[in-house]
């Protein structure tokens, strides 16, 4: 077996191997999950018009439906956004599975006794916490984007379907528990994807994990103002 | 011949040793026992007492197998040599961390763990590293060749003998020759891949891919040695990298993460300049 | 000498080097008139190497990738953890890069001197020629040596040397320099010029028609025990202080390659030559399985001293200064704590035999780094010692920043070995010894940061040089299982395996080891007397008898079973124990590293007899019952005369 690899500019296509190595998953882990953290940037920002009222929320609601319009039909915008995410969903949801599957054949029989030493809480987490988080997002959907799962119906306005559900201490505390375990992910997530891209280094490690911790804290909290609101009645 | 007992119970040697017999502990051991690769393997109890404070560990795990000979049982099989450290031979998980490490405070060898890190009447269980890219040979004893594979595929600077320019014509900042000596202490014990969530090698590959990278001897294979060895340790069945950081914490010498990131940095470069893995 | 010890065979030459040019020449002499192989040739030609470490790696990986078909045998699990992996100080090279007068005759003049003239010029000068190429070679390879803030090479005093020529990678040069050539040695594997033959032990050497032809080796995993063939073998396995039960090397460390091989007719030179390291961690109990070996630099700063009292057991804090004795300061005003490190070694040995000793058993001695905590701040001492202080916190469970360290010498080094000659065969054809199996370039005493360079020599530049000429008759016939001498040497390992496992007696190797060493280390080590060394060769042989009828291994021969694997290797250090006391018995002159106690000076040191000892003694076995025979190769100092050391 000869060993040295000669680099050929002109060799473009990635061979399986490359395609399917651990770290090629993990680098479509890291694109895809964020693409959509920049999704959800723009998703929480959006969902604060809440507190500018029914017809600020439902114009905002009504806008993202309508961009581009009239040089592009209506909707366009919007599809794109949907095919883009449900493609990052797709593609991460694909990396972790077979990242997840590669370990289990990597120690099919596990240790009698084992002890965590560094890892915390969200990197251990990161699985089960993102299939949760994955069947909340399908929930949410059938909840607020179709209205199908909402004591209104699909027929109502987002902004009631919004208010009917939050009233509901029962369903505030399904996208609270949800949102939690999303802030989770994204506090590990963030600091891995930087390792995976190749972006981590000692000195930069400090800020990249309070950073990730401050933007999940924030991203949640923004997230959680709206079911409070409507919980508490400040909004309603 | 090769029948174990259970429920074994022996005293150690130094109980005729006044000077030893105060700190004496009774300790209670329970070892993964497995013929080879075929058995399935079990979890054994033996007794052991007056184990001395001052004991390393292997040097208890001696006194066990001395009294297993001595019984005409088969002793427990273990890999070790040097005794201090620095070849990485050995290896166990000890009460569930690599080395011992949540044993120890910090992350060590196991030949460098002391008994006086336990107390008198402690549990100890003590099991292989466990990964399919490992195989069990015998006991405790596993089968770490794949990570000499890794280096084969490319952990290496290809630099015929004889053939070296004047070594000071090679200037190497101290900050890289330092780094990269960092990188390059790893003794490829394999704990990284023991206490990984994953049982990935990452760790370890890493550290040879930094090492190699940081120093300007090392750049003309840099491409092809990053691809080359990540390509070669997904071959060898080790589990993909999840940044969790296991790996750094139970390294006896300190490899970090860092060194991760760097591969990922290599490699995504290497890719993009067109280096693929020989297959 | 008592004749039923030993007889007195012919005399043995070196014939080799070229002594018709000057000794700054004949090496590219030598390499000038040794025969080459022509390149499509040497794929014909395979070469046995045994051993990884830094003489067997390197050779390995340079003559595979010359394109000779390499075997290589390693007992460990990887070639990357043989024992040089654990050398710590550094590796000398006569680079003078510090302008401060080294040149290739000053290395070679300090080596001769150092090991005090017991060594052989020509080789010795030799690797002070070659030293520069390997830290070349190594740099190529990326080994990552201390540097400056200016990118150049570091260097710095090493064992009381004079000038700065050690080169070094923090604490652990030995792991540094074996992983370059470890990784050369994947390299090759990988391009499939090098076999490699993990977790195999030497337990034969195959001689067909006077030439070495192949060994038997034992597969550790499976049990298997089986031949393998070629036109030249090559010992690199290591040194043997593993006589002494404990030592600074690895529990795997053994004499059994180089043993069988001199069974089967190499000649054994210099056996008694041992040295014993002054910083090592003190036994601490009958359990301890080996000894840890602290770097030398901690007599830089450190001051040694026991109580003036003999049985004094106050705490050393509460011991006040004028009730301590800094020995070496005292008897040594010149070097103090830097004397060389067998006269440490001797000092701290003198002190506890006088009942001054400190610790478990009173065999330990203070290392003291009060004065220089206070002189230069604990910072500073946490950053020049930092790693060796807690390597020796986590042994001893004491703070070396609190109270003093105690140190007790240990076996360390052994530079006897496998007789060679300038091409470094020995007197097998066909069967060269690099490293520290072979006895060749540090006479009586090593001086520190020299192993590491002579291992590297042998394999990286020497050997490959130097074999061409015997290979160039090559290839030899083919051989294979059939002829009767192989037949022969595999029945022989086969019932050796079986004896063992068979004898199932009443005491573990472990038991016999434990024994043997403490014998050889109370009688046959740092001092020696011919009333000691009568005692020992009394004891052996009663030691060997009750191994051979009262040992106990558990366990099976076809699967992994450390316990079988031990035994053979005491079985081995038994015997090669023996001619270690003969040998030492009939010199009767203190040299280096041997002590004897009738040939000192007049304050205690020790005593050359240059008249009648400037030989190496080169032994011969004889079969069973017969005594050895003894071969002197006289030594001739052309260049580097004959002085007497001192150190007041
Ligand atoms: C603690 C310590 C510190 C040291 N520090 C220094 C220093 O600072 N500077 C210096 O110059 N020197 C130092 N030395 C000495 C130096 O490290 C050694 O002399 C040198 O590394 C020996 O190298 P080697 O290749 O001959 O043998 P080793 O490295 O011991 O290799 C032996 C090889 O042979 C194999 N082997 C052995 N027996 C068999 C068998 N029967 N069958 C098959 N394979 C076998 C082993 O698997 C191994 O691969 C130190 C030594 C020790 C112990
Ligand atoms: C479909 C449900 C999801 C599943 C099953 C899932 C699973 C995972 C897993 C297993 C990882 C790798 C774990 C690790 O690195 O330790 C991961 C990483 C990540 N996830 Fe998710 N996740 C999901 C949803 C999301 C969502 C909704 C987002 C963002 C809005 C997200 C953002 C990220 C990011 C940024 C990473 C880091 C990528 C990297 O490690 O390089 N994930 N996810
Ligand atoms: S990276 Fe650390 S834990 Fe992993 S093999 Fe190297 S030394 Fe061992
Ligand atoms: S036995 Fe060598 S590192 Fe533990």
């Amino acid at each position: 077996m000869a060993v040295v690899t000669v680099t050929q500019p002109g060799q473009r296509r990635t061979p399986k191997a490359a395609k399917t190595s651990s770290v090629f998953k993990k680098v479509v882990m890291a694109v895809s999950g964020i693409i959509m953290v920049l999704y959800l940037i723009a998703h929480m920002i959006g969902n604060l018009k809440v507190f500018a009222g029914r017809e600020s929320f439902n114009g905002y609601s009504e806008w993202i439906r309508t961009i581009g319009e009239p040089a592009v039909p209506a909707q366009t915008t919007l599809t794109i956004i949907r095919i883009v995410l449900l493609a990052a969903v797709i593609a991460h949801f694909w990396a972790a599975v077979s990242l997840w599957r590669q370990a289990k054949r990597a120690r099919p029989n596990g240790y009698v006794t084992k002890k965590p030493v560094a890892q915390s809480y969200a990197s251990r987490t990161m699985r089960w916490g993102g299939v949760i988080v994955g069947l909340f997002i399908v929930y949410h959907i059938l909840d607020l984007t179709m209205g199908v799962a909402n004591p209104e119906g699909p027929a109502s306005t987002p902004y009631d379907r919004l208010v009917a559900g939050f009233s509901n201490p029962l369903i505030t505390a399904v996208y609270v528990i949800a949102l939690v375990l999303l802030g989770m992910h994204l506090r590990h997530g963030i600091w891995s994807a930087t390792q995976t891209l190749g972006q981590s280094n000692k000195r930069r490690e400090k800020t990249v994990n309070l950073f990730a911790l401050v933007f999940s804290v924030v991203l949640i909290g923004g997230f959680l103002l709206v079911p409070f609101s409507v919980l508490f009645g400040l909004v309603g | 011949m090769t029948a174990t007992r259970e429920g074994a119970s022996f005293a150690s040697g130094t109980a005729t040793d006044p000077a030893m017999a105060p700190h004496g502990m009774t300790l209670t051991l329970r070892i993964w026992r497995q013929r080879g690769p075929a058995d399935k393997g079990r979890m054994v109890t033996y007794q052991l007492e007056d184990i001395s404070p001052d004991m390393s560990f292997l040097e208890m795990l001696d006194v066990l197998n001395e009294k297993l000979i001595l019984a005409g049982d088969d002793p427990v099989v273990f890999d070790h040599d040097c005794r201090e450290g620095i070849c990485g031979s050995c290896g166990l998980m000890i009460n569930g961390t690599a080395h011992g490490r949540g044993t120890s405070g910090g992350p060590t060898t196991t030949c460098q763990l002391h008994m006086r890190k336990f107390k008198d009447g402690d549990t100890i269980d003590i099991e292989p590293w466990r990964a399919s890219a490992f195989p069990v040979i015998k006991d405790l004893s596993v089968d770490r060749s794949a990570l000499d594979r890794i280096i084969q595929s490319g952990g290496y600077i290809s630099a015929p003998t004889g053939t070296a320019p004047e070594a000071h014509s090679i200037l190497v900042p101290k900050k890289d020759s330092d780094a990269a000596f960092d990188a390059a202490t790893c003794i490829g014990c394999g704990a990284c891949v023991a206490a990984c969530p994953n049982a990935s090698s990452m760790l370890f590959t890493a550290a040879k891919v930094s090492h190699l990278g940081l120093v300007p001897q090392g750049q003309p294979e840099r491409n092809d040695r990053v691809v080359n060895m990540v390509a070669q340790q997904d071959r060898e069945g080790f589990g993909g990298c999840t940044n969790i950081g296991e790996c750094s914490a139970a390294c006896p010498k300190g490899i970090s993460m860092e060194n991760i990131s760097r591969l990922n940095h290599d490699l995504l470069g290497a890719l993009r300049a067109g280096a693929r893995p020989k297959s | 000498m008592p004749l039923d010890l030993f007889t007195v065979g012919d005399p043995i030459a070196d014939t080799k080097a070229p002594m018709d040019v000057p000794i700054g020449e004949r090496w590219s002499t030598r390499r000038f008139r040794a025969r080459l192989v022509n390149p499509a040739n040497r794929r014909k030609l395979t070469v046995i190497v045994v051993g990884t470490g830094l003489a067997g790696g390197s050779a390995a990986a340079t003559l595979g990738e010359a394109g000779y078909k390499v075997k290589n045998f390693w007992f460990h699990d990887s070639p990357r953890r043989a024992h040089s992996v654990a050398a710590q100080g550094g590796i000398n090279a006569a680079k003078n890069y510090r302008n401060d007068g080294d040149s290739v005759h000053r290395l070679f003049y300090d080596t001769v001197k150092g090991g005090d003239f017991r060594s052989r010029e020509n080789n010795v000068h030799r690797l002070a020629e070659v030293s520069v190429n390997i830290i070349d070679q190594c740099v190529a390879q990326g080994v990552p040596f201390a540097r400056e803030y200016g990118g150049l090479l570091d260097n710095r005093s090493f064992g009381g040397a004079q000038v700065s020529r050690t080169f070094y990678a923090r604490g652990q040069t030995g792991q540094q320099l074996l992983y370059g050539a470890y990784q050369a040695l994947e390299r090759q594997m990988a391009a499939g010029t090098v076999e490699q033959f993990a977790r195999h032990e030497m337990l034969d050497l195959i001689v067909i028609d006077g030439r070495a032809r192949g060994i038997v080796a034992r597969n550790l995993i499976t049990g298997e025990v089986s031949t393998h063939f070629a036109d030249a073998v090559v010992l690199a396995t290591g040194g043997y202080s593993n006589v002494f039960y404990l030592s600074t090397n690895a529990k795997g460390s053994n004499a059994t390659a180089i043993w069988r091989a001199h069974k089967r007719g190499a000649y054994f030179a210099n056996p008694c030559y041992t040295q014993i390291h002054p910083t090592c961690i003190p036994v601490k109990g009958d359990y301890q399985s080996k000894l840890t070996l602290m770097s030398e630099s901690l007599r830089n700063d450190g001051r040694v001293w026991v109580p003036k009292e003999r049985g004094d057991t106050r705490d050393p804090r509460e011991i006040p200064e004028d009730e301590r004795d800094y020995y070496l300061e005292r008897i040594y005003p010149a070097f103090g704590n830097l004397v060389p490190r067998d006269i440490a070694s001797r000092q701290a040995k003198n002190v506890c035999d006088e009942g001054r000793g400190v610790g478990p058993g009173g065999l330990g001695v203070y290392l003291d780094f009060g004065d220089a905590m206070q002189r230069l701040g604990r910072p500073a001492i946490e950053a020049k010692y930092g790693n060796l202080f807690d390597m020796y916190a986590q042994i001893t469970g004491e703070d070396p920043y609190e109270t003093p360290m105690r140190i007790y010498p240990a076996v360390h080094y052994t530079m006897g070995g496998l007789w060679v000659d300038y091409d470094l065969q020995s007197t097998i054809p066909g069967m060269f010894v690099i490293g520290e199996a072979n006895f060749s370039d540090h006479g009586a005493n090593r001086l520190g940061a020299s192993a590491l360079m002579q291992g590297l020599a042998d394999g990286y530049f020497v050997l490959p040089n130097t074999m061409n000429d015997y290979l160039a008759d090559g290839p030899f016939e083919k051989v294979d299982d059939s002829h009767p001498a192989v037949a022969e040497a595999l029945q022989e390992v086969q019932g050796r395996v079986q004896k063992l496992l068979s004898i199932n007696g009443n005491r573990t190797p472990a038991s016999f080891h434990r024994e043997l060493g403490r014998l050889m280390w109370d009688l046959c080590g740092m001092e020696r007397s011919e009333e000691s060394l009568r005692k020992a060769l009394d004891r052996i042989p009663e030691i060997r008898q009750e191994f051979w009828t009262n040992l106990k291994v558990s366990g099976d021969q076809d699967t992994i079973n450390p316990t079988l694997e031990h035994a053979g290797r005491v079985a081995d250090f038994i015997e090669l124990a023996e001619l270690m006391c003969v040998d030492a018995l009939h010199r009767a002159e203190s040299c280096g590293g041997h002590f004897r106690a009738e040939s000192q000076t007049p304050e205690g040191e020790a005593l050359r007899d240059d008249e009648n000892f400037a030989y190496v003694a080169a032994w011969e076995w004889t079969p069973e019952g017969a005594p050895p025979v003894l071969h002197h190769e006289v030594l001739e100092y052309e260049y580097v005369h004959l002085a007497q050391r001192s150190y007041k």
